[in-house]
């Protein structure tokens, strides 16, 4: 019943990307292909990317510095969360701070990042790391804060040590927040560091979507946005067995 | 006989959220429980039986007064306690995340023993309390009176000198409590566990404690009494009569 459902899911989706794949190849048929390249171009280009282990290296390249970043951010949030939770004082410091950072646009970070950094790859994780941290921190920070008490006495009563206590009821409490924040950040990252790297960067999928736009050509664009998109796709399925693994206690009903 | 628990004129007051004032919970309570007994503590709700049972797992400090388990003082003594003290709560409070047999091992892999005698140790509870059959399945797929098992075994695998628990049955059906109790009672007696029992039911406290103590509000001795296995029925329900009058007693005072 229940994988009847799931496929019924599936066959819809991809129904409504094939939909839409025959809305532009429609369009493509009246209106020149600067601006609706049929699809045939499109899959032709994707094709090429994926087949060309130089093209590909910009693939590469863009996914490294979208999970470089995010894991920076996750690791420097985690830890800026562990500290606001054990200071009142310095919650009421940081916080606004990080607040503050929340409301500043990518693009304006990636004019930052060139005036501060020389080296490109240090400027797209600055950018990545100052425009995903907040997020991260107030995400685990809040997964913190809603641990249950009563489990945190009923450990405490056989008196472990820290790290044990960290092992044993901190990260299981904290591994269904930790994916959905990596969920969260992965989309936004995913768009911020197409940003990154359309100024200023020399490989990646940014710099190849600056050349399209230069080449005018609307069928490259599209093929390496698609790229982005895949990537995004895959991470998001690792995401999703990850959790099925880590939350395979939970009810399925409470799953999904 | 030595004594495992020990108040000496304890007093718990807490910051009232809406004066300022202070809200007496503990006041100058004092009491033993000797080695190898089950007391039980009767109480209405809010006689401060709950922050008793803080004071003694160590949760929080006393205001004034001391409170000793073994001669230490539960609350400073962090390192002492480890593995000393099992505690029952009134639910059962298992780790989702762990299978029934995942939650019994906690205790023992905090005490860093061996994986092989711990993964034996758990079995052989679980076994005890009829649940070898679901040594694998997950909290929510266990009924409440599996959970509160589980939560028993738990207490009782890291074989603690003193036993705490703070009205573990009172969640449950009449018929699955009642199993409970009495396996409960059976398990301390083997073992030669100290057992401090908190109750807001008389016949629970008649059916498992070897001592009885009443509370009035805010926590204070108000009446105790010594049961044996001589005490026949008739004097139960005596003493049944008799605590009611002092919890009703209290009642008139207030």
């Amino acid at each position: 019943m229940m994988s009847f459902g799931i496929n019924k899911r599936a066959v819809q989706a991809v129904a409504s990307l094939v939909g839409l794949a025959a809305i532009w190849q429609i369009a493509s048929l009246f209106f020149p292909p600067f601006l609706f390249p049929p699809v045939t171009a499109i899959a032709k280009y994707v094709w090429e990317i994926l087949t060309s282990w130089e093209m590909f290296l910009d693939v590469l390249m863009t996914s490294g510095r979208i999970f470089g970043g995010l894991m920076g951010a996750f690791v420097v949030g985690g830890f800026l969360a562990l500290l606001l939770y054990s200071s009142r004082t310095l919650e009421n410091y940081i916080s606004p701070i990080l607040t503050f950072l929340q409301g500043i646009p990518a693009l304006s970070w990636v004019v930052i990042a060139i005036i501060w950094f020389h080296g490109v790859e240090f400027r797209i994780f600055f950018i990545m790391l100052m425009t995903t941290l907040p997020a991260f921190t107030f995400q685990i920070l809040g997964a913190i804060r809603s641990m249950s008490k009563d489990l945190y006495e009923m450990t405490l009563s056989f008196r472990p040590r820290r790290m044990q206590l960290f092992r044993m009821l901190y990260l299981p409490t904290l591994i269904p927040d930790i994916i959905t924040a990596w969920r969260v950040n992965l989309g936004n990252a995913a768009r911020v560091v197409v940003v990154a790297e359309l100024v200023g960067a020399t490989g990646g999928v940014g710099y190849q979507l600056l050349r399209q736009q230069q080449l005018f050509d609307m069928a490259g664009a599209i093929a390496w946005t698609l790229q982005l998109v895949l990537f995004v796709l895959v991470m998001q399925q690792i995401l999703t067995f990850l959790e099925n693994h880590f939350l395979r206690y939970r009810a399925v009903s409470e799953r999904a | 006989m030595t004594n495992v628990v020990e108040f000496t004129s304890v007093r718990k007051t807490f910051r009232s959220q809406t004066d300022g004032g202070d809200f007496v919970a503990v006041d100058d309570l004092t009491f033993n429980v000797a080695k190898g007994e089950i007391v039980a503590v009767l109480g209405k709700t809010g006689c401060g039986k709950s922050t008793m049972f803080n004071l003694l797992s160590g949760l929080i400090a006393p205001t004034s007064g001391t409170v000793r388990t073994n001669g230490h003082d539960p609350f400073t003594d962090f390192e002492y306690f480890r593995g000393r003290i099992g505690i029952v709560f009134q639910n059962d409070r298992l780790m989702p995340w762990r299978t029934a047999l995942d939650n019994v091992l906690l205790g023992l892999e905090i005490l860093d023993r061996p994986r092989q005698e711990s993964v034996e140790i758990a079995k052989g509870w679980l076994a005890r309390l009829g649940l070898s059959a679901h040594e694998n399945d997950y909290p929510h797929a266990l009924s409440g009176g599996m959970r509160q098992r589980v939560s028993l075994a738990r207490a009782f695998a890291v074989q603690p000198e003193l036993l705490l628990c703070d009205e573990p049955f009172s969640a449950l059906d009449e018929m699955t409590a009642r199993d409970l109790r009495a396996e409960f009672v059976r398990i301390t007696k083997q073992n030669h566990n100290t057992a401090l029992f908190i109750t807001h039911s008389i016949n629970e406290a008649l059916e498992i404690g070897d001592r009885i103590v009443v509370f009035h509000r805010p926590a204070k001795i108000a009446f105790e009494a010594r049961l044996t296995k001589d005490t026949s029925e008739q004097e139960k329900v005596q003493l049944r009569e008799k605590i009611i009058e002092v919890l009703a007693g209290e009642k008139r005072m207030a």
